[in-house]
C-alpha cells in the first residue's frame, strides 16, 4: 500500500503516544514480578504503584480505587458481574440499550442466569432519560449502569445526574468511560459513581491494559481467581510497563483534552457539514450538541455499510460500519435500532472517529472519495448480506 | 483490472489468487462465511471453520492483498442447504457443490463483486476457460484427477464471463510445490472431502436429523413383493447398495440395489444389479456453454462428479434433452446433473429426470 491512509477509526484504537511508548520501554527492560519482595520485585512495584497514584491523582481518586485490568472488557465485566454476586439478595439489573458489548454481554448472560433486566429506554439520539433511571430505581437492583458516551454515535448521557439518582436511591452505578477519557472532564469521583472503566488503547496507551476504578467501599466479587493481586478483586501479575504507559496516557488525557476537543470538533462540524452537503440523502446520526467530539456518524439510504467501507478502505479512507467487536451476528447495530433507526437504513451506517493524528487533509481526502463510494455501493444494493470480521 | 479472490483458506483458491495478484490484477481475498455460527455440526472439518477463516486471511496478508469475510450463510442455507434437504425429500439426489457454484459463489458473490466495480470472480476451481471462435468456452482441467468441470457446467454465459480459473493448466502436486515455494502455510492442508456441511460424511444421518423418521418400504422390483422396511427410504439414492437393512437374502444370493421408487416415495424399487442399467437418459433444464448442440450430435456425458464418460448421442428439444448411451450405464439417479463433453470442452448440461432401459 503506497497510497496515503487516512485513519478515522480511533474510536476503535488511536495510536499511542509517544511519551506512552517511552514509557512502556523503558518499564520493560527490568525483570520482576512486582508481587516479588526482592529488590528487581519491588522496583518493578514501584513502577506499578506510581503509576497508579498518577491515575488516581488525575482521577480525582485513592491509589486504592484504581484497578489494573487487562482492558476495558475486563473492567466492564468485573464491575458488573462482581457487583450483581455480591448482591445475591438484590437480583434486578438496570441498563441501557446502547451499552458496548462489553456490558450489554455480561448483562444479557446475567440475565440468563435467572436476573432480572429493566431495559432502560434512549430517545432518538440515544441518550438515556434521567427520570426513567429514578424511576426504575426500585430496592431489588443490584446495579445500574449507563455508558458516559456511546462508542458508535458518541452521544454523551447526562451521568452526573444519573450517578446522583442512584446515590440517592443507595444504588451502585457503573459507568463504562473508556470512549469518553481523553474527550471529555471525566470526574471518576463524582457522588453516586461506583465504579467506572477505562481502555488503555483507546487513549494512546497500549491495547491490553485497563483501569477499574473502583469505590473503596464497594464490594464485588472476583471474576477472575488467584493472587488476589489487585485489591483482591483482580488475580494475575501486574503488567508494570503497560501500567505506566497507562499512566502516561491517562495524564495526557485529562490534561490535555479540552485543546483536544476543540481541535477535532472543528474537523468534525466539517466532516459533518461536508457528508451532508456532498452526498444526497446522508443523514447524521450523530449531532455535535449531544456526541463527543471526533464521532461523525452517519447513514446512506440504499447503501450497505459494508460495502462502503471496503469502497473506502480502497481508497485509503479507514472507518468503520459501527463497533468494531461487532462480529459474525448479520444485524444491524443495537444502537441504532435503540435509536429508532429504520433497519435497512441502520445496515447502511458508517463510524468516522477522529483522533490526536487527524488533520483538515484527512477530512478533505474523506469528502474527497465518500460522494462516488456511496454512488457505487447504492448501484450494489440494498444490504442481504454483510461483512464479518 | 479488479478481481474478487474468493479465498477457502485451501491450497488451491490461495495460488489462484496469487497468480491473478502476480499477473497484475488488483485483486481483494474474500472468505465466505457460509456455515451459521455457533449452529452445530459444521465442525472442525469441511469447509468455512474458523481455522479455514484463518488461514484464508493469512494467505492474504503473505499476498498483499485486502481482506474481508462475507457471510452468506442465510443465502446458502436457503439455496444450498434447504435444497439438498428437500430435494431429498422430493426422492431426488442433489449436489450441493453445483449448486453452491451456481447460486453462491458465481452468482451472489459475481453480482456483489460487479456491483462492487469488480470484474470477476477467481476461484481455485481446476477448470479450464478458453476464448474460444464462438466465445468462451469452458475444458476439462489438464488435471484429469482434479477436474472440476462437472461442477462448473451449470454456469450460464455471464456467469462464465466474470470467472476465473487460473489452476485449470496445472496438476495439484504442482500447485502444492507452487505454494510452498511462495510460502504459504496452507500447501501441505489436506483436500477437503464431501460435503462441506456434512463433515462426518454420514449423509443419512444428517437426513434423519433434518427430515426424521418416515418408515417406507422395501419392495422388490421384479416380483413386488414388500423385503424389509426402511426408517428414511428418502435418504436412498438409486445405485445404492449399502444400509438397506435386508435381512432376507435374495433367491440366487445376488446384491441387490436401489433401482428407483414408486410415485409417492414411500415404496423403494429393489433389485439386482443388472435392472439398474440404462442406455437412455432424460433431462431438463439445460444450459448450454455456448451453442446448443445439434441433432444427434455426438458427445460424452458424465453423470456424478467423478464418473467416467460415457459415449452418447444427443438429442434436444426444447427444455428436453435426451442422451442415448452407446455402452448401459449403472446408477442414474434423477436430480443428479447430467454433463454432455466435445472433447475436453463442456457442452452443456441438465438435470436428470428420468432413465430408461
Amino acid at each position: 500500500m503506497t497510497q496515503p491512509r487516512t485513519y478515522v477509526d480511533h474510536a476503535a484504537s488511536t495510536p499511542m503516544l509517544p511519551s506512552a511508548a517511552d514509557a512502556w520501554q523503558r518499564a520493560s527492560r527490568h525483570v520482576g514480578n512486582p508481587s516479588s519482595l526482592h529488590g528487581s520485585g519491588r522496583a518493578a512495584r514501584r513502577i506499578v504503584e506510581e503509576s497508579r497514584e498518577s491515575i488516581a491523582d488525575d482521577l480525582g481518586m485513592r491509589p486504592s480505587e484504581v484497578i489494573f485490568t487487562a482492558g476495558g472488557t475486563e473492567a466492564d465485566n468485573l464491575a458488573i458481574k462482581g457487583l450483581a454476586w455480591a448482591a445475591p439478595d438484590r437480583p434486578r439489573i438496570v441498563c441501557s440499550p446502547i451499552e458496548h458489548r462489553a456490558v450489554l454481554d455480561p448483562v444479557e448472560w446475567l440475565g440468563e442466569q435467572g436476573r432480572p433486566i429493566t431495559w432502560l429506554g434512549v430517545d432518538a439520539v440515544g441518550r438515556v432519560s434521567v427520570d426513567d433511571v429514578i424511576a426504575h430505581l426500585d430496592v431489588d437492583v443490584a446495579l445500574c449502569t449507563v455508558m458516559w458516551a456511546n462508542n458508535e454515535v458518541g452521544t454523551i448521557q447526562p451521568i452526573a445526574e444519573i450517578a446522583a439518582a442512584c446515590a440517592d436511591a443507595g444504588v451502585p452505578f457503573h459507568t463504562d468511560a473508556v470512549q469518553a477519557l481523553g474527550q471529555l472532564p471525566v470526574d471518576a469521583g463524582r457522588r453516586g459513581i461506583t465504579s467506572l472503566a477505562l481502555s488503555g488503547h483507546k487513549i494512546g496507551a497500549p491495547v491490553g491494559v485497563g483501569v477499574l476504578v473502583l469505590d473503596r467501599d464497594a464490594r464485588v466479587v472476583p471474576v477472575l481467581h488467584g493472587g488476589g493481586q489487585e485489591r483482591d478483586v483482580r488475580s494475575g501479575t501486574v503488567d508494570a510497563a503497560s501500567s505506566a504507559a497507562m499512566a502516561v496516557a491517562v495524564r495526557h488525557a485529562v490534561t490535555e483534552h479540552q485543546a483536544h476537543a476543540e481541535r477535532i470538533a472543528g474537523l468534525r462540524d466539517a466532516l459533518a457539514a461536508g457528508i451532508v452537503g456532498r452526498v444526497p440523502g446522508a443523514v447524521l446520526n450523530s449531532t455535535a450538541e449531544v456526541s463527543l467530539p471526533g464521532h461523525v456518524h452517519a447513514s446512506f439510504p440504499g447503501c450497505e455499510g459494508d460495502a462502503l467501507l471496503m469502497l473506502l478502505d480502497a481508497s485509503g479512507v479507514e472507518c468503520s460500519t459501527g463497533s468494531a467487536c461487532t462480529s459474525g451476528v448479520p444485524e444491524p447495530s443495537h444502537v441504532l435500532l435503540a435509536m429508532g433507526v429504520d433497519p435497512a437504513l441502520a445496515r447502511g451506517s458508517l463510524r468516522f472517529s477522529l483522533g490526536r493524528t487527524s488533520t483538515p487533509d484527512d477530512v478533505e481526502r474523506i469528502l474527497d472519495v465518500l460522494p462516488r463510494a456511496v454512488e457505487r455501493a447504492s448501484r450494489a444494493g440494498s444490504p442481504t448480506f454483510r461483512t464479518v470480521s | 483490472m479488479r478481481l474478487i479472490a474468493a479465498l477457502s483458506g485451501g491450497v488451491d483458491s490461495s495460488v489462484a489468487a496469487a497468480r491473478s495478484v502476480d499477473a497484475g490484477y488488483e485483486v481483494v481475498g474474500i472468505h465466505l462465511a457460509l456455515a451459521r455460527s455457533g449452529n452445530g455440526p459444521a465442525g472442525s472439518r469441511g469447509c468455512c471453520t474458523p481455522e479455514d477463516a484463518r488461514d484464508a486471511r493469512r494467505v492474504a496478508d503473505v499476498l498483499g492483498i485486502p481482506f474481508y469475510v462475507w457471510d452468506l450463510s442465510a443465502e446458502f442455507q436457503r439455496d444450498v442447504i434447504d435444497d439438498f434437504v428437500q430435494s431429498y425429500d422430493e426422492g431426488l439426489t442433489p449436489n450441493p457443490c453445483i449448486r453452491c457454484n451456481e447460486k453462491i459463489k458465481f452468482a451472489a458473490v459475481l453480482d456483489r463483486a460487479l456491483a462492487l466495480g469488480f470484474e470477476g470472480v477467481v476461484t481455485g476451481h481446476y477448470a479450464r476457460i478458453v476464448e474460444g471462435p464462438g466465445g468462451r468456452e469452458l475444458h476439462r482441467a489438464i488435471d484429469q484427477t482434479k477436474d472440476q468441470s462437472y461442477v462448473l457446467a451449470v454456469l450460464d454465459e455471464p456467469q462464465l464471463a466474470g470467472a476465473h480459473f487460473p489452476l485449470g493448466d496445472t496438476r495439484k502436486a504442482d500447485v502444492r510445490a507452487e505454494a510452498a515455494g511462495r510460502g504459504l502455510r496452507v500447501a501441505d492442508k489436506p483436500d477437503s472431502h464431501d460435503i462441506c456441511f456434512i463433515p462426518d460424511a454420514d449423509t443419512e444421518g444428517y437426513l434423519r436429523r433434518r427430515l426424521g423418521d418416515r418408515e417406507g418400504q422395501l419392495v422388490d422390483a421384479v416380483s413386488g413383493e414388500t423385503l424389509g422396511m426402511h426408517a428414511a427410504t428418502y435418504a436412498l439414492t438409486v445405485g445404492q447398495r449399502r444400509g438397506l437393512g435386508l435381512t432376507v437374502p435374495s433367491d440366487d444370493g445376488a446384491r441387490r440395489y436401489v433401482i428407483g421408487r414408486e410415485e409417492d416415495g414411500m415404496r423403494v424399487l429393489v433389485g439386482t444389479e443388472q435392472l439398474l442399467s440404462v442406455r437412455r437418459i432424460e433431462g431438463r433444464g439445460p444450459i448450454w456453454c455456448g451453442p446448443s448442440p445439434k441433432p444427434g450430435a455426438r458427445v460424452a456425458v458424465q453423470i456424478r462428479a467423478h464418473g467416467q464418460p460415457l459415449r452418447a448421442t444427443l438429442e434436444v428439444d426444447g427444455g428436453t434433452v435426451i442422451a442415448h448411451l452407446d455402452e448401459p450405464a449403472r446408477g442414474v439417479a434423477p436430480g443428479q446433473t447430467l454433463v454432455a463433453y466435445d472433447g475436453t470442452r463442456v457442452v452443456g448440461s441438465a438435470t436428470i429426470v428420468g432413465s430408461s432401459a
